[in-house]
């Protein structure tokens, strides 16, 4: 009798214990959920002297003057979307061959180990490569390529003016090759690990016919992992988009809204980086976090629409095996 | 006029010679940055380093206070961190099979992985600094454990579920209750990859300049104060190497090799430790 009551004190004290347990995680899983609206909220509350003293109109003006207090972000996005798209440009094709290399060409010694180095380049925190980029790549990149760009490209109908201006070295588009060099380690990486999806039987049919492994690459690996391949470039436009430090050093932070890519200019990140510590007053300061809430929305689609790409392409993968 | 097959033979070289040059353009990056960070970082790299103060411009002095700025605020993030990202992580692995919780968890949490850094310090900044009403040591932890939690829970997650469920079958047709299982089973089955996403996590903060920048702030002296600014490496090398003093830029150097040396060391040991636990199962 008495040890029946014991065995079930025992067993309502582990039910207990289990309940608590499971609400503990549960809790901690909805704060995820709460951090991100607790995000969006702060901002939204942080800019809205900035809501409403400009309206819309903070989208599409170009005048950023503490001492006016004119505030527009035009020239921040753009910013963030040219260096996004330079960074972009060069490294897709970049991480495209490094998967590749690491997929199929590479032998298999090597595999591991320049697996690893490319994740050391993912690694490397952003300052490094802003500091790199200011003291090493911007001196360098002035001497030898601005000239030629200036003169080659630079002369060009059509595209001319997007590449003449002074060669200083630092400016949109030493941004942008900065922001390429980061992101090609993510991008590399994602699209290594959908290209291993690929069904070995596929791609051995594909040889037993007399493929190249060009061709096997081409319209077996890459029609398979398109979903795949994309998402894994959105991620590093994520990145690339709200990347700060390495952008911050090099861009110039200029507001000014020029046609040259050789000049300074100014991207989201690197305006609240410099000036926001500085900022006094308040429409100053809200401005700085619109900014920022515009930032956060420009990549909180970007990254979504990456997930939603990856998370199809896994669907996938899951109904094949 | 070339056949179709030699055609497809010279794609084929040309193709594969492209992604060998590819890989040899990410790899020449690689080389340039740590060489640069060796020519310039090792001179600079002296005793006084870490014996001394960060010093006013044109005399002598270290990064003691920034070094241990950095490590107070990466060890009080992680440890605000990673017990929350680990119980989430547990609950997308363990509870979450049914319920619209854990699929949207999931998909914001891979959001927030690789959201802007400097978002979060602005949030930071608004939800504390502002009521606060000074920068302080606590609010840069406190940035830093929000990157911190998506981590762990993205490697939690992952790992427990390679825990075979027979584990946690067999547990549980002994009686134990769900908890034992978990803490005593499953999780410790899982610990060497939680370890590692931890050591991944921690060598991602303690690089992170954005978040720090209106948090932490600086702070030119000695303060082992969590409640006031208190210095850190990235912020004191965002500040020093802008500067135009040619000493403040040494130390600059000299900061970026330790911090790069550290980070990279912990990606890599993390990488061993997770493969060698790896063959031992």
């Amino acid at each position: 009798m008495n040890s029946t009551f014991l065995h079930q004190a025992r067993l309502k004290r582990q039910i207990w214990l289990d309940m608590l347990f499971r609400g503990m995680t549960r809790l901690s899983a909805f704060g995820v959920l709460a951090l991100l609206i607790a995000i969006i909220f702060s901002l939204v509350v942080g800019s809205l002297p900035a809501i409403k003293a400009f309206g819309l109109g903070f989208l599409t003006s170009s005048e950023w003057n503490p001492v006016t207090d004119e505030y527009g972000a035009l020239v921040p996005i753009v910013g963030t979307l040219v260096t996004s798209a330079i960074a972009l440009l060069i490294a897709i094709p970049v991480s495209f061959g490094i998967a590749i290399f690491l997929t199929e060409l590479s032998p298999r010694i090597l595999r591991r180990p320049l697996g690893i180095a490319v994740e050391l380049l993912a690694g490397i925190p952003s300052i490094i490569y802003g500091m790199w980029g200011l003291f090493i790549f911007a001196p360098f990149f002035a001497d030898h390529f601005e000239p030629w760009i200036n003169d080659h490209i630079g002369t060009l109908p059509l595209i001319g003016p997007f590449f003449s201006g002074p060669p200083m070295g630092i400016g949109i588009l030493t941004a942008g090759i900065i922001l390429a060099i980061m992101v090609i380690p993510f991008i590399a990486s994602v699209m290594r690990d959908v290209f291993d999806v690929v069904p070995p039987m596929l791609k051995e049919s594909a040889y037993g016919v007399g493929a190249t492994t060009w061709e096997v690459v081409w319209k077996i690996v890459l029609p398979y992992t398109r979903i795949g391949v994309v998402g894994g470039i959105m991620l590093g436009l994520g990145r690339a988009l709200g990347e700060t430090m390495a952008v911050t050093f090099v861009i110039g932070n200029a507001h000014e809204l020029t046609k040259s890519l050789l000049m300074p200019g100014n991207s989201i990140s690197s305006a609240l980086a410099n000036e926001f510590t500085e900022a006094d007053g308040e429409l100053y300061t809200a401005s700085l976090i619109e900014l920022g809430l515009i930032l956060f929305f420009i990549t909180f689609v970007v990254l979504s629409l990456a997930r939603f790409m990856l998370y199809k392409l896994g669907k996938r993968e899951g109904q094949s095996t | 006029m070339l056949t179709l097959y030699t055609r497809r033979r010279i794609a084929n070289v040309v193709g594969l010679l492209v992604s060998i040059l590819a890989m040899g353009f990410g790899l020449f990056w690689l080389c340039w940055i740590l060489w640069t960070l060796l020519s310039h970082g090792l001179p600079a790299l002296t005793p006084m380093v870490f014996t001394h103060m960060t010093p006013p411009p044109g005399s002598d002095g270290g990064l003691l206070n920034a070094i241990m700025g950095t490590m107070i605020m990466s060890v009080l993030g992680t440890l605000i961190g990673t017990p929350i990202g680990i119980l989430a992580g547990t609950y997308l692995a363990e509870f979450g099979q049914r319920g619209w919780l854990a699929p949207v968890t999931r998909f914001i949490n891979d959001i927030l992985l690789s959201a802007p850094s400097i978002v979060i310090g602005l949030f930071v900044y608004e939800i504390y600094v502002v009521h606060v009403k000074h920068f302080s040591g606590w609010a840069g932890a406190l940035a830093l454990a929000i990157i911190v939690i998506p981590i762990v829970i993205r490697t939690t997650e992952n790992m427990l579920r390679l825990v075979p469920n027979t584990l946690r079958e067999a547990a549980a047709a002994l009686g134990a209750p769900q908890w034992k299982i978990i803490n005593f089973v499953t999780l410790r089955a899982a610990r060497a990859g939680i370890i590692t996403g931890v050591m991944l996590a921690i060598a991602r903060i303690s690089g992170e300049t954005a978040p720090l920048l209106f948090t932490a702030l600086n702070n030119q002296f000695w303060s082992s104060d969590i409640n006031q600014p208190l210095a850190n490496l990235p912020v004191v090398i965002f500040q020093f190497a802008m500067s135009p003093y040619e000493d403040w830029q040494k130390l600059a150097w000299a900061g970026a090799l330790l911090i790069t040396l550290s980070v990279l060391t912990l990606n890599i040991l993390a990488r061993v430790l997770f493969r060698q636990s790896a063959t031992t199962h």
